[in-house]
């Protein structure tokens, strides 16, 4: 080996890392979009099979990208269905990148919501300023604490996290029920399992009511930008976050190199099920103003998709989120306009992500998407 | 997954029909339709509110659409979809949708809204809510079961423990109660106290697991007929009937009759405590038509045709006809007051 090659292999090599390399880029950027693009025109097919004719199909996608972007309170819908997804989703994403698949999130939502509720309808008196904050707060730390059960759990015992969380999702929704109907947190005058209302002073303020009062577009969207923010700097500017992502890529390595294994489960788990429990706040505090049995919609769930469609990063998280969103408010107006089943929309979500789960399939679908190997260098 | 695809399958052709049938009528009545999370396709609940819009259609030529709640966050998002002047009326389908439903007609005076299981206090000006005294029909129901029983153990579980879902489990433990008082038995029935006002609840509409667990354990416990007060939950208790066979255990439908939505499981149903919810749908639209439109209330009685028991069918056979004359001469007591549903 002489030494201009020597030479050449180090500048591609500093290249490589002052600009993501192109099949990282394909990864990231190009496999998403296609995996949105070919499920969008599976729906058609799918519509297609059930017999409705193509000036539907044609009405529905229409309906599909008013209902999501063209108009204002679209606009406001489809934030509104994506603020709680972009948080547990980025609640998601950092359980990834430390190599954690957390299946919780709906548990999660359900007692960061609960706790929210109930510090939101009591202390009547408190200004908002303090109350607020509070309710926020006690959303945060029950879905951090629910979560770091199933860290602690884990760290302790080796006990696999995806069966962990799906028992305490279980174990969730009986508590949910329970907690309803405990005399002092039920609705007076109500015997179905719901809660009592919030208290104007721990809503989370509508912003534009001003313009239109059906606008139920919140203060949520403030910090769901706030965590987007913070969740990167987290990420890629803190140490705790570098042990994150180190023990994802390579726990052996990163525990040789001197990490705390345990603790790092643990914190990455509280963390991830604190933004999930912010998630169920901002739903109870900013949408329903009282938590019953279904209060958490599947949220959980969907935001598995999102932080897998966002690549578990923080800005890919928010675009994904608000995708999801759209459909959510697009489906709406998609069932009003056109008359096509909102089961739609659940094909179409689930078709993203079986394009993304698998990659490859996108690869073989599009050919000519991907330049070079598909295979990412030194892998 | 395949439920939910099949649910799909089904809506679409629906929606499909929808598009293709009006036209000719060139109506302009709209008429939108919020549904509980069932879904339209429920077989019952959903379902029977949604033929009341369908019935207008054909009779009367308005245009009817429908949205589906998919969770409890999509009602007041689903109302507003609605709002902007594009329906003439809109209907909301369930007690649930109470507060979001009032919250809308508050901010939207101008609107017309009608909700089904839910009467306002204070009327609003703008809604007309739709109840039924379903616990008359459901009187009937309870009393033919705890004839009809062999373990002299009836069963029932509601959805959630809200008053349209458990004023069917009054009826019907009334009924048994009468039955007993008049025959001198003892028929028990199982998952319902009417006075303590607690009992057996999925606490959701829409897991048919869960109704088919609940009857099992119902059944475990004895019990041989088994009213699931909790719409397309109950097709998951007709699953287990048709399993083990209608000699071990039978089913009461609600809402719609249940032998005629649900005709792949038909054999398993006894009878089905019908509530019209069709017919009160029609009956607001049609006044809406004609300017009638004021807030309150409609009521559906067993004299007003707005609650009933469903025929027999296959089980006609197997019913005494000594049975069906008590029957008749309770439902006239009912109808002309000489007997008094309640505890």
């Amino acid at each position: 080996m002489s030494d201009t090659v020597d030479r050449e292999t180090l500048t591609r090599r500093l290249l490589a890392r002052a600009a993501p390399s192109r099949a990282r880029y394909e990864d990231l950027v190009v496999v998403p979009l296609f995996a949105v693009v070919v499920a969008l025109v599976l729906g058609v097919v799918a519509m297609l099979a059930t017999n409705v004719d193509l000036a539907t199909i044609g009405r529905s996608y229409l309906a599909l990208a008013y209902g999501s972007f063209g108009s204002l309170g679209a606009v406001s819908e489809t934030l509104t269905a994506a603020i709680p997804l972009v948080f547990a989703g980025l609640g998601l994403a950092l359980g990834f990148r430390a190599g954690l698949f957390n299946i919780g999130a709906e548990g999660q939502v359900l007692m960061g919501g609960m706790a929210a509720v109930v510090v939101g309808f009591s202390f009547a008196g408190l200004p908002f300023a303090l109350h607020l904050p509070l309710a926020l707060l006690a959303g945060i730390l029950a879905g951090a604490a629910y979560a770091a059960i199933a860290g602690w759990i884990r760290a302790a015992t080796g006990a696999h996290e995806v069966i962990l969380t799906i028992m305490l999702n279980m174990i969730s929704y009986r508590l949910v029920d329970y907690m309803l109907r405990l005399p002092w947190i039920q609705k007076p005058g109500r015997s179905d399992p719901i809660s009592d209302s919030v208290l104007p002073s721990a809503e989370l303020p509508r912003l534009f009511t001003f313009i239109d009062p059906n606008l139920r577009l919140h203060a949520g969207l403030i910090l769901m930008l706030a965590a987007v923010f913070a969740v990167h700097v987290l990420l890629f500017r803190t140490k705790l976050g570098f042990e994150f992502r180190a023990s994802g890529e390579n726990p052996n390595a990163a525990r040789v190199a001197g990490m705390k294994s345990g603790m790092l489960i643990v914190a990455v788990m509280a963390l991830g099920g604190a933004l999930a429990g912010l998630a169920g706040a901002n739903q109870v505090l900013g949408v329903l103003g009282r938590a019953s049995p279904g209060f958490s919609a599947g949220i959980g769930f969907d935001a598995i998709a999102v932080a897998l469609l966002g690549r578990s990063h923080p800005v890919g998280v928010l675009i994904a989120g608000i995708l999801f969103g759209a459909l959510e408010a697009g489906g709406r107006q998609m069932q009003v306009d056109a008359g096509v089943s909102i089961d739609l929309i659940g094909i179409i979500q689930a078709l993203i992500i079986v394009f993304i789960a698998a990659p490859l399939l996108v690869r073989a679908i599009f050919p000519w998407g991907f330049r070079g190997r598909t295979k990412r260098a030194g892998e | 997954m395949m439920p939910r695809f099949s649910r799909f399958l089904t809506a679409t052709a629906l929606a499909a029909g929808m598009i293709a049938a009006p036209g000719a009528f060139a109506a302009d009545f709209n008429v939108c339709q919020v549904t509980d999370t069932g879904g339209i396709d429920d077989n019952s609940f959903n379902q029977t509110a949604w033929k009341g819009v369908l019935d207008a259609q054909a009779k009367l030529g308005v245009k009817g659409r429908f949205l589906e709640s998919q969770a409890e966050t999509d009602y007041e998002a689903n109302i507003n979809s609605l709002l902007g002047g594009q329906c003439d009326l809109i209907i909301t389908v369930g007690f649930l949708l109470g507060d979001a439903t009032k919250k809308a007609a508050e901010a939207n005076p101008g609107q017309k809204f009608s909700i089904v299981d839910y009467a306002y206090d204070p009327v609003i000006a703008n809604i007309e809510g739709q109840v039924y005294s379903t616990d008359q029909a459901a009187f009937l129901a309870g009393y033919l079961a705890a004839g009809m029983s062999k373990t002299g153990t009836l069963g029932v579980f509601g959805g959630i423990n809200i008053p349209p879902v458990t004023i069917f489990m009054d009826g019907f433990s009334w009924g048994a109660d009468y039955y007993n008082k008049q025959k001198g038995t003892s028929v028990k029935v199982l998952g319902w106290d009417p006075v303590k006002r607690e009992g057996l609840f999925t606490n959701n509409f829409d897991s048919l697991d869960d109704g088919r667990a609940f009857a099992q354990n119902l059944f475990d416990e004895g019990a041989d007929i088994v009213l699931p007060v909790a719409g397309p939950v109950g097709l998951g208790s007709a699953a287990l009937a048709d399993e083990l066979g209608t000699e071990k255990l039978k089913i009461v439908g609600v809402d719609a009759d249940l032998y005629l939505t649900d005709p792949e499981k038909k054999q398993v149903y006894l009878t089905s405590i019908m509530k019209r919810m069709d017919a009160t749908v029609l009956q607001v639209i049609e006044g809406a038509m004609k300017g009638e439109f004021k807030g309150g209330v409609v009521v559906g009685t067993l004299a007003n045709g707005g609650v009933d028991l469903a025929p027999f069918h296959d089980m006609d056979a197997s019913v005494p006809a000594e049975l069906k004359g008590e029957l008749e001469a309770i439902r006239k007591g009912i109808v002309d007051g000489t007997i008094k549903v309640g505890g």
